[in-house]
């Protein structure tokens, strides 16, 4: 098989799991998930991390997972709160399941640096 | 009262076939489709088969009257036509649960698809479905972690996992293996997998083969910031080898190992899944040698049977087939036994080929494994099918990308995470799977040149073994 010079060269990328291979999301593209958690009757929990340590199971919960919370306004407002108090963390938002006591739902929203 | 012995043949329906009676909550239940010989009636067919994978034999023999067989018997309780089929019915029989050890999927099938599959007046057999009481479950040990706890160990939520069988299957030595574990994990796949037909060959041993993907899991993990394993294949031709295996893997820090559960056996199977409970590994399962036995319509045993006795022998991943791909697979058949992995209670449903109401309990769930002839244009009817609790593995589709095993990981995990978020923002993602997909590859120059490459390759075969059906 000759060298094709179409070939790319792919780069490692570091990512941070579930939609860590999508651009970053806009607000109203955050506003559908949190809407599909809460719609799902999972409760939204806001966690933050140092960078150097995201490898790690726990992250520091901001606050109490939100339980009952059905505000999607709220919620994005926390997400704010928790990047501003901690502007150099990973900030994620988790939909947390009581019934499988698992995520059905977890992505970073704002990347520390 | 005491019976007196009659020395000679009865009719197996004088005693097995048995219409009035009303299964118990303790009997294990099972659905046959019987295809008996010209001439023999039903309830006669029916009632053998109730009788030779219980109590019965052939003949009446004295010894029966030293205990009470209407205590143990199998019997025929219920005979349906089968939709569509003029020659076939359904058998519907009850055992009691004390034909069984506890805990043994090997005697249960040892009994249910022993002799009586080879029966004479039977031109076909074939084992449906099977109800466990939970009595039973309750003695079975089960996935050794179940959907949840393996979630939590590889740290992967809110989206079906990505897999994908290293290529060429055979003949690489155990570096050339491991480089293309560590391209396919640093592209983005959170699983790469041994092919079944790996396990010990000249070409490449075993240890030395556990040690360079042990290199390559811990490189793409520090690289990526992402947690990864290797199904590291631990089928081998003696329990002691494949235990050795096992440890070795465990020794090197891996995650998950990995058994082929019907060419291994039940037993093997349920002693490797007990020590991956004990040793925290997860347990990934292959099923060489399934179609042997699922495929014929009117004869052996429905893979629904066999997914369920991998749950009840443990697995955390099963391969269930992909609807969509190169094999065999009736959508609404594949839902009915995916099901059966992942749900605590799945209803009697004729529509998916559920003939029971079957309650699992508290008994964990397993991934379905999606696997087989699939690349990025299935991705949106894959997630629409298999939903979050499963692991989509594409091999051709991964190492097939003109640039590499990288780049084509990078564009599957790029159009899973696509079709999730378009899924999870209420978009019908099987019917907008294009457009969700080509602005996808907006962003990614990997994904768009996978969606060039496979844009023509289909696998659109009529199944062979459909639901009954008018």
């Amino acid at each position: 098989m000759p060298f094709k010079s179409t070939v790319g060269d792919y780069q490692t990328v570091a990512t941070l799991e579930t939609f860590g291979f999508l651009p970053p999301m806009t607000q109203d593209e955050i506003y559908d998930q949190i809407a599909y958690i809460i719609a799902q009757g999972w409760s939204p929990l806001v966690e933050h991390v140092h960078p150097s340590r995201s490898m790690s199971t726990y992250w520091s919960y901001w606050k109490l997972p939100f339980f009952g919370e059905k505000d999607l306004g709220v919620i994005v407002s926390e997400l704010e709160a928790c990047h501003r108090a901690y502007p150099d963390h990973h900030v994620r938002l988790v939909g947390y399941d009581a019934y499988t006591q698992s995520q059905g739902s977890c992505f970073v929203v704002f990347e520390g640096r | 009262m005491s019976k007196k012995y009659d020395a000679g043949v009865k009719e197996y329906r004088d005693t097995y076939w048995t219409p009035d009676y009303i299964p118990l909550d303790t009997d294990l239940l099972a659905c046959f489709k019987c295809t008996g010989q010209e001439g023999v009636p039903k309830e006669e067919v029916a009632a053998a088969v109730a009788a030779e994978s219980s109590t019965g034999t052939w003949s009446t023999v004295w010894s029966e009257l030293l205990t009470d067989l209407d205590f143990y018997k199998g019997r025929c309780y219920r005979i349906e036509d089968v939709p569509g089929d003029k020659e076939a019915f359904y058998a519907f029989i009850a055992y009691p649960l004390d034909l069984f050890e506890e805990g043994s999927i090997t005697n249960v099938l040892t009994s249910l698809v022993g002799n009586v599959f080879g029966f004479k007046a039977l031109r076909h057999l074939r084992l449906e479905d099977i109800r466990f009481p939970m009595a039973f479950i309750k003695t079975c040990p089960g996935p050794p972690n179940g959907i949840h706890v393996e979630r939590d160990r590889m740290n992967k939520y809110g989206r079906p996992l990505l897999g994908c069988t290293i290529k060429p299957k055979l003949g690489l030595s155990g570096k050339n293996y491991g480089r293309v574990v560590y391209e396919c994990l640093r592209g983005g796949l959170d699983f790469t997998k041994d092919d079944e037909n790996i396990n010990s060959q000249p070409f490449q041993r075993w240890q030395n083969r556990f040690e360079f993907v042990a290199e390559a899991v811990k490189l793409a993990e520090e690289e990526t910031g992402e947690r990864k394993g290797h199904y590291l294949n631990c089928t081998a031709n003696t329990p002691e080898e494949r235990y050795e295996r096992a440890e070795f893997a465990k020794e090197l820090g891996q995650p998950i190992i990995m058994h082929d559960y019907i060419t291994g056996g039940f037993t093997a199977n349920t002693g490797l899944s007990k020590w991956c409970r004990k040793n925290g590994m997860l347990l990934h399962i292959h099923r060489a040698m399934h179609a042997v036995i699922d495929r014929h319509p009117k004869h052996g045993i429905h893979f629904r049977v066999l997914a369920k006795c991998l749950r009840l022998s443990g697995g955390d991943q099963l391969h269930t087939g992909t609807v969509v791909g190169k094999l065999e697979g009736d959508r609404q058949t594949t839902l009915g036994y995916i099901d059966q992995l992942r749900e605590s209670f799945v209803p009697e449903d004729r529509s998916r080929g559920n003939f029971f109401d079957q309650d699992w309990g508290s008994m964990p769930g397993v991934f379905a494994v999606a696997s087989g002839g699939i690349h990025v244009w299935h991705m949106p009817a894959l997630v629409s099918i298999f939903g979050d609790d499963s692991v989509l593995q594409f091999g051709g589709g991964t190492h097939g990308h003109p640039w590499g095993s990288a780049a084509g990981a990078a564009a599957n995990r790029v159009a899973l995470e696509a079709c999730v978020k378009a899924r999870n923002a209420g978009r019908e993602i099987e019917k907008e799977g294009r457009d969700i997909l080509l602005e996808a590859a907006k962003h990614s120059p990997e994904l768009a040149i996978a969606l060039e490459t496979w844009k023509e390759i289909k696998f659109e075969f009529d199944t062979v073994d459909k639901l009954d059906v008018n």
